[in-house]
């Protein structure tokens, strides 16, 4: 088999949202360069398309993870029903896990049953699945630092191998203390990715996914430059960027040492 | 899809470490079910399967800072069956970077976590110097585990949708193979016993207060076990022995319906396996043996049942071995995948231990005692909370 295996798909639409970034539409100018880049706390809200009970139950990473799926299938006129989901987190609901081993280390470890089933690294997707309707594939992954090339490589393989529309969606969300001095995480962020396998009216880009043991390059606004750095769902930043500015040509992103995702990319429009 | 050779594999769980015991156990229908006296808990009236001898496992000094009972399960299973020594060969043969690790768990090791609050600083609440949060509490920390201890530079991740977590490794290795990514994979789970889980499926009313009992018309919930499972996945050469097991099919679905409650009905269960016949090009009657999720609450069992006669009739024995192993949660796939390959190489059906009255309600042709046969494809189900199913069919050789 060969070293230098290439995964292909068309980009068809994308979410976004971190501090500063309300929605991909809004980040896209930010990312090309046109308008400064000024972090502020996020705000994101839980998806209308949740029963009503569903929708108290969720945190933020579930609101995050939801927020940037709906995005990148709005944007990208998308069916979520047809598309394939790939989720890929560091910790998913850090809040709901704070909350959990807090009761746990008390006199009474009665914890809440909607605690227990928000506590699964699936959660969000099975949130996505209530609100969205899609009995399509769904899986859940993390690689720790490394979660965000984790989730690309398995969407673009499964674009690749099973031929069907697959949605990426990476986020993470900040522990409160005292995990948070153990596991630093400034804010919550998450990008979403619709990864078709051909060419329609509304593809981006075409990317082509390969290997490598090139060392990844960094953002050159220092902010954007550290939330790419401090949050794993953010590694998807240059991604993004290329595609704000239209521009073509080979980028590198984090995976796990000693490997790479070099990523090429040709704009569709 | 191109099926693959499970070259080598082992399980521990509570029926044992490996697979002479783990086969000796089903073979006698015994089952490593006992009451709860884990780590402090001494207020759950239930049983669980706990792994013999993890408290004095050690991991080597090079591996230290990834202590933690889940990975110490998983060091335990790597141990066993030469299967250590199978990846070595596997690495000589096709290099670090070409050999990938994606293993299951649902809640790695949190336990750490939950003694380590119990030691935060009583005046700054800050958790103890010594605790590890990337190589214990963090999801990745197994795979990064394995991953780190056999010195791979391949891809690795851990697939975590709880219950069917270590069924969906399979799918996910598959398509990295035929995508030509890796040309091997380490798949498979662990899981490990921790306060979240107990009192979590406790507050949701779903433990069992005896040995659990699924299928039975008085099933009253589940009983949680810990385990770790490791395959190795590779294509099979051109000419293998007979009694050699492949993965023929996969095949996933989610529910789309509730966090916690299955579908009513069945419909993801449903789809799950029609998309796992479908991968390995086989029709429901090629079916020989169905190892069931099975996890003995009342309404898992009532709807995986309905699914299971909607596909398959009432024709296909089967039965759920969770009443011997317990519910290993992000490990259940890999034991299951591990116990069909053993009815396969081994000629027998297990029977499901516990259940003394099939529930009359559910159509399905289950089996409560051990059945001598020459199966030839099994399949074998894992869902999980949030709605996620998989369904993976294992078959011989010739």
């Amino acid at each position: 088999m060969s070293q230098d295996v290439k995964l292909a798909a068309y980009l068809d639409g994308i979410g976004l949202v971190g501090p500063g970034l309300d929605n991909w539409l809004a980040a896209r100018p930010i990312l090309a360069g046109a308008v400064p880049y000024e972090s502020r706390p996020l705000a994101v809200a839980a998806p209308q398309s949740l029963p009503p009970a569903e929708r108290r139950r969720t945190g933020v990473a579930i609101k995050v993870a939801l927020a940037v799926g709906q995005e990148a299938c709005a944007n990208g006129q998308l069916d979520a029903r047809q598309l394939a989901a790939v989720f890929s987190s560091s910790g998913a609901d850090n809040d709901n896990c704070d909350a959990i081993c807090k009761v746990l280390a008390s006199d009474d470890r009665s914890i809440s049953p909607t605690r227990f089933h928000n506590s699964v690294h699936n959660a969000p997707a099975g949130y996505w699945g209530i609100a969205s309707g899609a009995m399509t594939p769904a899986t859940v992954l993390c690689a720790h630092d490394g979660s965000f090339g984790a989730g690309l490589l398995e969407a673009m393989t499964q674009v690749a191998i099973d031929r069907c529309g697959t949605l990426l969606i990476a986020y993470d969300m900040p522990y409160p203390e005292p995990l948070h001095a153990k596991r630093p995480l400034p804010a919550a962020f998450g990008i979403a990715l619709a990864l078709m396998p051909e060419r329609s009216a509304q593809s981006l880009a075409r990317i082509e996914l390969s290997l490598v043991g090139a060392e990844s390059a960094a953002l050159a606004e220092p902010e954007l430059e550290a939330l790419r750095r401090a949050i794993p769902a953010a590694r998807g930043l240059p991604l993004l960027q290329a595609v704000a500015r239209g521009e073509g040509g080979r980028l590198v992103l984090d995976y796990l040492a000693p490997l790479s995702l070099a990523v090429a990319i040709e704009p569709c429009r | 899809m191109t099926p693959l050779h499970l070259t080598h594999f082992t399980a521990a769980s509570c029926l044992g470490h490996g697979l002479a015991a783990t086969l000796a156990a089903l073979r006698a229908q015994q089952s490593g079910l006992a009451p709860c006296a884990f780590e402090t808990m001494t207020d759950l009236e239930t049983y669980i399967g706990e792994v013999a001898g993890l408290d004095s496992t050690a991991l080597p000094a090079s591996l230290a800072d990834y202590e933690c009972r889940n990975n110490r399960l998983a060091w335990l299973g790597l141990q066993q069956d030469g299967f250590s020594d199978a990846v070595g060969a596997v690495v000589a043969r096709y290099g670090r970077r070409r050999v990938g690790v994606l293993l299951g768990t649902s809640t790695s090791g949190i336990l750490e976590t939950e003694q380590a609050f119990r030691h935060r600083d009583p005046a700054s609440g800050a958790l103890p110097d010594d605790f590890h949060y990337r190589t214990t509490h963090n999801t990745y920390s197994v795979a990064d585990f394995v991953r780190t201890a056999f010195k791979l530079e391949g891809p690795a991740v851990v697939v975590s949708t709880a219950c069917s977590s270590s069924a969906k490794v399979f799918a996910s290795a598959a398509r990295m193979i035929a995508a030509g990514v890796i040309d091997a994979a380490i798949v498979g789970g662990v899981d490990s016993l921790c306060l979240t889980t107990l009192y979590g499926f406790n507050s949701l009313e779903l433990l069992s207060p005896g040995p659990c009992r699924p299928y039975d018309v008085d099933r009253n919930g589940l009983s949680i076990g810990e385990a770790a499972a490791f395959i190795l996945l590779e294509r099979p050469a051109d000419n293998l022995d007979a009694n050699a097991v492949l993965l023929l099919g996969a095949g996933e679905s989610s529910d789309a319906h509730h966090m916690s409650s299955p579908h009513p009905e069945g419909l993801g269960a449903r789809m799950a396996m029609a998309a796992a016949l479908k991968a390995a090009g086989l029709q429901p009657a090629d079916i020989d043996y169905i190892n069931l999720h099975g996890t003995a609450t009342p309404s898992n069992d009532a709807a995986e049942g309905r699914a299971v006669a909607a596909v398959f009739g009432n024709t296909v024995p089967c039965s759920s071995t969770k009443g011997a192993t317990g519910h290993t949660l992000g490990a259940a796939g890999g034991v299951e995948a591990v116990i069909s390959a053993l009815a396969l190489q081994h000629g027998f059906l297990p029977g499901g231990v516990n259940t003394r009255c099939v529930d009359p309600d559910i159509p399905v042709q289950y089996l409560t005692a051990n059945r001598e046969a020459a199966p030839r494809r099994v399949l074998s189900n894992s869902f999980g909370f949030g709605g996620t199913n998989c369904s993976l069919i294992l078959g011989r050789a010739a």
